[in-house]
């Protein structure tokens, strides 16, 4: 038990160590290599890139397209880098740094595309729409899970959650023939599962790996049987009223914005929603504060008057909620069927977008947006005939979440007291 | 905090008493110690009985009626799947005895395949749940096994079809040792990461698995693919010369693997049990603090036992490759990994606990596949099963509350695991 120095630790964290700043720069450096060697001289000086900046089948907001010419655009982007990367070395971006790793990584995914789509056309606008969508389901598991760690639960669960969520939202959805009934329903089974690992680990005191491990387990049994025995042989219980594209007044209208943003299904608002709900209550009121000082320390919290088990309940609850709105998402927001393990690891990657996002609401919807896109990179590239494996930019997102774990970009700030149960003394 | 003011010296002395007193505990007889273990079992079952009854419609129908029928009908759903179960995972007892008295040779095989397919069944979950036991010994979370075991299988599959012309005593080792280097590389990267930069093992494990499944799927496709296999991810088939052989003829997939998981599950309780190393590795483990001041490294320890860990769940892959599929699928595991957590835990994270929890998922998931040809219970039951069992062992004083048992004087061994900030 460490808890007071730890809380004192995390006040080093804003400042930026001597080493940390020069692999940084040295990296940002790379960046500008790599895109000069392996995009730019790779690519010939007539050759133009086009990018649709309208996703298709849209007609608001619609933004003329871009047509680039390949090389010049490369060799600034890398000429960019290069120059980020020298300041970084010689004087320092200080507090900024980790911005500005983060616009040379932009860089970097740009000028991929820009030399993907060398001599042919991208509708760029249409990758981001869908980089969008598939951010959805991350991001909102990443929110259920800082619901959970910030009051001092681990939740490893988020995936069993969402699984469950998904069958539950399908078939109430198909026997009311209601979408929000179906989200509704989705939303209910979620909460009984975060009860039952609220109860494993705060009540038993269970290790609360093992009990997230439990629930998993559980969700993926009980909803592969439950598919075999009845969802594949009654159609009409797994047929839902899906929820479908709402353009928002005015916004739906701002050319590029507008289609991405403001012209998707109601998950996508909901993200929105929650991110701004989650970020003001937990760091904004009193109700965050009593919240977040249970997760970091509990002993203390409980000599302020503060209960907890009460808490800690809550916000296992709270994240049951969330992540039975992303379960929901899946069949109700974007396939429209249920599928046997159809959330495909999503939860765990929520987890890592958490993590990433520094248990920052914040934080969690960028590391979403980014998983996202790599995602949505990966389905593009195939279809412009790339050389590169999908596989492999499927993997980015792993990779970059274990490089951030590493404490590349920084050590995150975990709860402190998370994962231990309390005892009341 | 007042604690940190407490005579360190003391507290330390009261740390390592504490081992020597769990000592003393684990000599409590085998039956003790399984109670809770079997009574989870039991009760498991039970729940999955329940599950049976509640999801059938025609015993909805017969309730309808009335319910002394409908009991009757729930009853008769039950008995004939659970005796399909038992079948499928035993054998036909009256089969069985015939065939013993008869001499019929290949009549005795088949009566008591069921059973041997059973242990077939159970072999990969022997290594894979070892693989998490190891860990947890150590205070290492490994959810990594499925990752572990797809990237064991491919270095397994890849030495065993594209080197020919060995004898196959050399071979079939070879390949086999391949999987568990590829597995304890695999293992490697999180145990290096935990160790010098405090990652979380739980999260770089998780994302190892993803990466692994994507490698897989890019070799299955590219490298590795299967000449005419048209695009489909799957390996060549391997040379005659790496596979680990079967005991009999066809349909019958009994093989040696079997026999070398229980060599490997004794000789990791000897390492465990019986060596300096062991015991620094559950110093580690149960205590790091105390391991601290008595100077073991737990870096060493840490990537040691990741390594090691994830070289047993590579010999999962392996065996699995070598002596049954005998080339490579994305298909390979059916989750093995999460499962193996369950084993692990389930079988006490004790070598012999997970061989027997082994043996028994392994039959359990054998027997399941005639229930669902017979009764039409989809397979996946036995993973409820599973984590129910799983609560139960992890939680017992929700099984001494339902049994009325009373609780025990000590109190249980915990397993440590640190949260994700990885400060321990």
């Amino acid at each position: 038990m460490t808890t007071s120095s730890r809380v004192i630790e995390h006040k080093h964290i804003a400042e930026i160590s001597s080493t940390r700043k020069i692999v940084i720069g040295v990296v940002e450096i790379l960046i500008g290599l790599l895109i000069y060697l392996a995009f730019a001289a790779k690519t010939t000086g007539e050759a133009l890139t086009k990018f649709v900046m309208t996703p298709g089948g849209i007609d608001q907001g619609l933004m003329a397209d871009w047509i680039l010419p390949s090389r010049i655009t490369l060799l600034v982007l890398a000429a960019a880098a290069f120059v980020i990367g020298a300041y970084q070395l010689i004087r320092g971006f200080g507090k900024w740094t980790n911005l500005m790793i983060g616009i040379c990584a932009l860089f970097l995914t740009f000028g991929f595309l820009v030399w993907q789509a060398a001599d042919k056309q991208l509708n760029l606008a249409g990758m981001l729409s869908s980089a969008v969508l598939l951010a959805v389901p991350i991001t909102l598991g990443a929110f259920s899970g800082i619901l959970a760690e910030r009051s001092g639960i681990v939740n490893i669960s988020i995936e069993g959650m969402m699984l469950m969520a998904s069958m539950a939202a399908a078939i109430v959805g198909s026997v009311t023939k209601n979408a929000w009934l179906g989200l509704l329903g989705g939303i209910l089974s979620s909460i009984i599962l975060a009860l039952i690992l609220g109860v494993l680990s705060i009540k038993y005191k269970i290790n609360q790996v093992i009990s997230g491990t439990v629930i998993n387990i559980f969700s993926a049994g009980m909803t592969a049987f439950i598919s075999q025995k009845f969802l594949q042989h009654i159609e009409g219980l797994n047929n839902p009223k899906m929820f479908t594209r709402v353009p928002l007044p005015v916004l739906a209208d701002i050319p590029l914005i507008g289609p991405i943003l403001f012209n998707q299904n109601l998950f996508v608002y909901l993200m929105f929603l929650i991110l701004i709900i989650l970020q003001v209550a937990l760091f904004q009121t009193r109700w965050g504060l009593r919240f977040r000082s249970v997760g970091e320390h509990p002993k203390a919290a409980d000599t302020l008057g503060i209960n907890v088990i009460k808490t800690r309940y809550m916000g296992v609850i709270l994240s049951g909620l969330v992540a039975g709105i992303a379960g929901a998402f899946f069949t109700l927001g974007s396939v429209g069927r249920f599928d046997e393990g159809m959330t495909a690891g999503k939860g765990f990657i929520g987890l890592a977008a958490m993590i990433f996002g520094n248990w920052m609401p914040v934080g969690a919807i960028g590391a979403g947006a980014l998983f996202g896109f790599a995602d949505a990179i990966g389905s593009k590239l195939s279809l412009l005939g790339s050389t590169i494996p999908p596989q492999f930019m499927a993997m980015a997102p792993y990779l970059i979440t274990m490089v951030v774990l590493a404490g590349f970009i920084g050590k995150g700030q975990a709860p402190a007291a998370e994962g231990e149960p309390y005892e009341k003394e | 905090m007042t604690e940190q003011k407490k005579d360190l010296g003391q507290e330390i002395l009261n740390e390592i008493n504490q081992d020597q007193l769990k000592k003393e505990h684990s000599r409590k007889p085998f039956l003790g110690k399984a109670t809770i273990p079997l009574l989870a079992i039991v009760t498991g079952l039970i729940i999955g009985a329940l599950l049976i009854a509640l999801t059938s419609q025609s015993v909805y129908a017969a309730f309808g009626e009335s319910i002394g029928k409908g009991f009757t009908q729930a009853f008769s759903e039950i008995g004939s799947a659970y005796k399909a179960l038992f079948t499928g995972a035993i054998g036909d007892p009256v089969r069985m005895i015939n065939a013993v008295r008869g001499d019929d040779a290949k009549e005795l095989r088949q009566a008591f395949n069921p059973f041997l397919e059973s242990l077939v069944q159970a072999t990969p979950y022997i290594f894979a749940g070892l693989a998490v036991a190891l860990g947890f010994r150590s205070g290492l979370f490994n959810i990594g096994v499925e990752g572990q075991l797809f990237i064991g299988a491919a270095c397994a599959t890849f030495v065993g079809y594209s080197i020919t012309g060995l004898p196959a005593w050399i071979h079939m080792p070879l390949a086999f040792i391949a999987g568990a280097l590829g597995g304890a590389f695999w293992g490697f990267i999180p145990g290096l990461l935990k160790a010098k930069t405090g990652g979380h093992e739980v999260i770089n494990t998780i994302m190892m698995n993803w990466i692994a499944f994507r490698l897989t799927e890019w070799l299955l496709s590219g490298p590795m693919t299967r000449e005419g296999s048209g695009g489909m991810p799957i390996s060549p088939i391997i040379e005659k010369t790496a596979e680990i052989p079967q005991f009999f003829p066809s349909p019958i997939r009994f093989h040696l693997g079997f026999f070398m998981a229980l060599i490997v599950a004794y000789v990791i309780w000897w390492i465990l049990f019986k060596t300096t190393w062991g015991l620094n590795l559950r110093t580690v483990g149960t205590n790091p603090r105390a391991a601290k001041y008595a100077g073991l490294s737990t870096t060493k320890s840490i990537i040691l036992a990741m390594s090691l860990s994830g070289a047993l769940a590579g010999m999962a892959g392996a065996v699995q490759i070598l002596a049954v599929n005998r080339s490579m699928a994305l298909g390979l595991s059916s989750g093995y990994g999460f499962d193996s957590i369950a084993l692990a835990l389930i079988g006490n994270t004790h070598p012999v606990g997970v061989v027997l929890s082994s043996i028994l998922f392994g039959t359990l998931r054998n027997g399941a596949t005639r229930m669902m040809v017979v009764s039409s219970i989809p397979i996946d039951i036995v993973d409820v099963v599973q984590a129910i069992i799983l609560m139960f062992v992890a939680a017992p004083a929700i099984i001494r509350s339902i049994y009325h048992l009373r609780k025990p004087k000590q109190e249980e061994e915990q397993i440590f695991l640190s949260g994700w900030g990885g400060q321990s």
